[in-house]
């Protein structure tokens, strides 16, 4: 019993790492391939390279405007998550603490208009934003951002919010606290654990967007890292090499920051699954 | 006099905690919302001056386009098989990897992966592997099946988007299932192991049913991006061959931007929109039949 147990054990492991590199494959394909000539690369892909070069990378780089697209990808992420938190905290906070018919009608609207896909919105948001001319601007697709972010984020919010006794509050309020500063000073702080939850997801969700983006910043200079890698591809598909540099260089900034950060983002992509 | 101070110092809340978060709401989602349903009675085309009323004409189009009902068909055949073996594989990931295991986390993150990536870069891996890679392969071990390309294949274009989006999500539901592994109550398993039910009986009676509630989660995230895919299908495949991949979400995207039909665009956005709602919900109340309480 005990020798099938272990035998057990021993088959689950080469079963489970067996699978993590067929997995993590491409991978490890991309950064071999990325030090090596288009020719060298469809001869043998799989064969080390000969040598580490980078040459491809700083083709890769330039051809791309990396530090312009990662620049504006920073940008776009980094306000419009800060947009998203600040806004949908307050509103869901307002939402449970103040009961009303309208709010609850409100509140019903949010949690429906979650399962609306971004293909039902986006003629329309293209005819409205392009007539208004405001197509074309980093601020005008933060405030898309934002506004996209809203439901999720409400929601999210609005249950951990509920279960916060509201006593600390009222005694705040009696000493003359006024209601935005007794938000920011007693209630925000709580919101740390859901606040790294949306965070987490919202980051994901804008830094690797290509379709709204795509849709809404339309010259060289604004492009993102995801407009910028598919814009890349299109222009100069005949030579791989310096493709798959491009496809390293895109990954390497979200590998860094998960690298530090994992823990708290697998454990964020669960609280924002089972809420 | 008081009543009133009442009511505008509510007011002015309710604006002060509200008014960005419902303005921003506003603006992007519900007006476009409903200004969209009213395109699909229009013949708006940017490239014209002005549109008419058409009444119906745009819904009359799009259910005698034969094209779009075949990408349709297929998008409906992704999604379905997208969604079981990715839940498989999930499944069994998160099983191999709850409980005593060296290295766990490590492993955790390894299948994460890919879900840090967009669909745009993750196409283009894709990409290179099935059209260099995979064909290298087919010639190494002289196999006749993979010599050529199954991006060229208008049969396995679409089972190559599977593939992609199997391996993609499978880690991002593993990590789903093992919260759920890790929630059923110890002790209920320990007393059918006691009353001497074997491992199998025991996953198939005791832990399945309390796993209900994330096969709800798992089967509405895959099915609900599933139907959304759009950038994996533009990097991998952009409809190749003859559009033999062009998936509902960029049928909708090429009528109306490329072909300028933006109220025929936006009637199939609509009832896709209602296919997507109808599905995911029939999903969860069909599985929900199965829950029970530990």
């Amino acid at each position: 019993m005990k020798e099938r147990k272990g035998k057990l054990k021993y088959i689950r492991y080469v079963l489970i790492y067996l699978m993590l590199i067929i997995f993590i494959m491409p991978f490890y394909l991309m950064v071999i391939n990325s030090f090596k000539t288009t020719q060298q690369f469809v001869t043998n892909p799989f064969a080390l390279p000969e040598k580490i070069g980078f040459g491809n990378y700083v083709n890769a780089f330039n051809k791309m405007n990396f530090l312009q697209a990662i620049g504006n990808s920073v940008v776009i992420t980094v306000i419009s998550i800060i947009l998203i938190l600040l806004t949908s905290s307050m509103a869901a906070y307002f939402l449970v603490r103040h009961p009303w018919k309208i709010n609850k009608v409100i509140f019903a609207i949010l949690v429906a208009s979650m399962i609306v896909p971004f293909q039902a919105i986006m003629i329309p948001l293209v005819s409205i934003y392009g007539s208004l001319n405001l197509m074309n601007s980093k601020w005008v697709l933060i405030f898309m951002y934002m506004g996209f972010g809203q439901a999720f984020a409400i929601f999210i919010f609005h249950g951990f919010i509920k279960n916060i006794p509201g006593e600390m509050e009222e005694s705040a309020l009696i000493d003359g606290c006024n209601k935005i500063r007794l938000f920011f000073r007693i209630v925000f702080p709580l919101l740390k654990p859901v606040l790294v939850t949306v965070l987490i997801l919202d980051v994901l969700w804008i830094w690797n967007d290509y379709l709204l983006p795509s849709l809404i910043l339309l010259s060289p200079a604004e492009r993102t890292l995801p407009l910028s890698t598919y814009n890349f591809f299109n222009t100069y598909s005949v030579d791989y090499a310096p493709l798959m540099a491009g496809i390293v260089l895109t990954i390497i900034p979200i590998l860094v920051v998960y690298l530090f950060s994992q823990k708290y983002i697998i454990e964020g992509v669960v609280q924002g699954a089972i809420k | 006099m008081n009543g009133n101070r009442k009511l505008l110092n509510k007011i002015g809340s309710f604006v002060l905690f509200m008014g960005p978060s419902l303005f921003a709401f506003t603006c992007v989602l519900l007006i476009p919302l409903v200004y969209g349903i009213y395109l699909t009675f229009t013949d708006y085309s940017p490239i014209k001056m002005s549109y008419e009323f058409v009444g119906i004409n745009n819904f009359k189009a799009v259910f005698s386009d034969k094209e779009f009902w075949q990408q349709f068909g297929k998008t409906l055949k992704y999604v379905l098989y997208s969604t079981i073996f990715c839940n498989i594989l999930a499944f069994l990931l998160a099983f191999l990897l709850t409980g005593n295991i060296k290295g766990r986390d490590f492993l955790r993150a390894g299948f994460f992966t890919p879900n840090l990536i967009g669909g745009i870069v993750l196409g283009y891996i894709w990409k290179f592997l099935f059209s260099n890679v995979v064909t290298k392969l087919g010639e190494i071990l002289d196999y006749q099946f993979l010599k050529t390309s199954f991006l060229t294949h208008p049969e396995r274009a679409i089972v190559s988007m599977i593939i992609v989006t199997v391996w993609q999500y499978a880690g991002y539901l593993m990590i789903i299932y093992i919260a759920g592994f890790v929630s059923i109550p110890q002790d209920v398993d320990e007393a059918a192991e006691i009353d001497g039910a074997t491992g199998f009986r025991r996953l198939w009676h005791i832990t399945m049913p309390l796993m209900v509630p994330s096969f709800i989660i798992c089967f509405f995230i895959i099915i609900s991006r599933g139907f959304m895919t759009y950038d994996l299908n533009l990097a991998l495949t952009n409809g190749q061959p003859y559009g033999s991949t062009r998936l509902a979400a960029m049928h909708i995207y090429q009528k109306a931007f490329q072909a300028n039909e933006y109220g025929i665009g936006q009637a199939e956005a609509i009832i896709f929109f209602v296919t997507v709602a109808i599905v995911a919900v029939t999903q969860v109340l069909l599985t929900k039949r199965f829950e029970v309480e530990a």
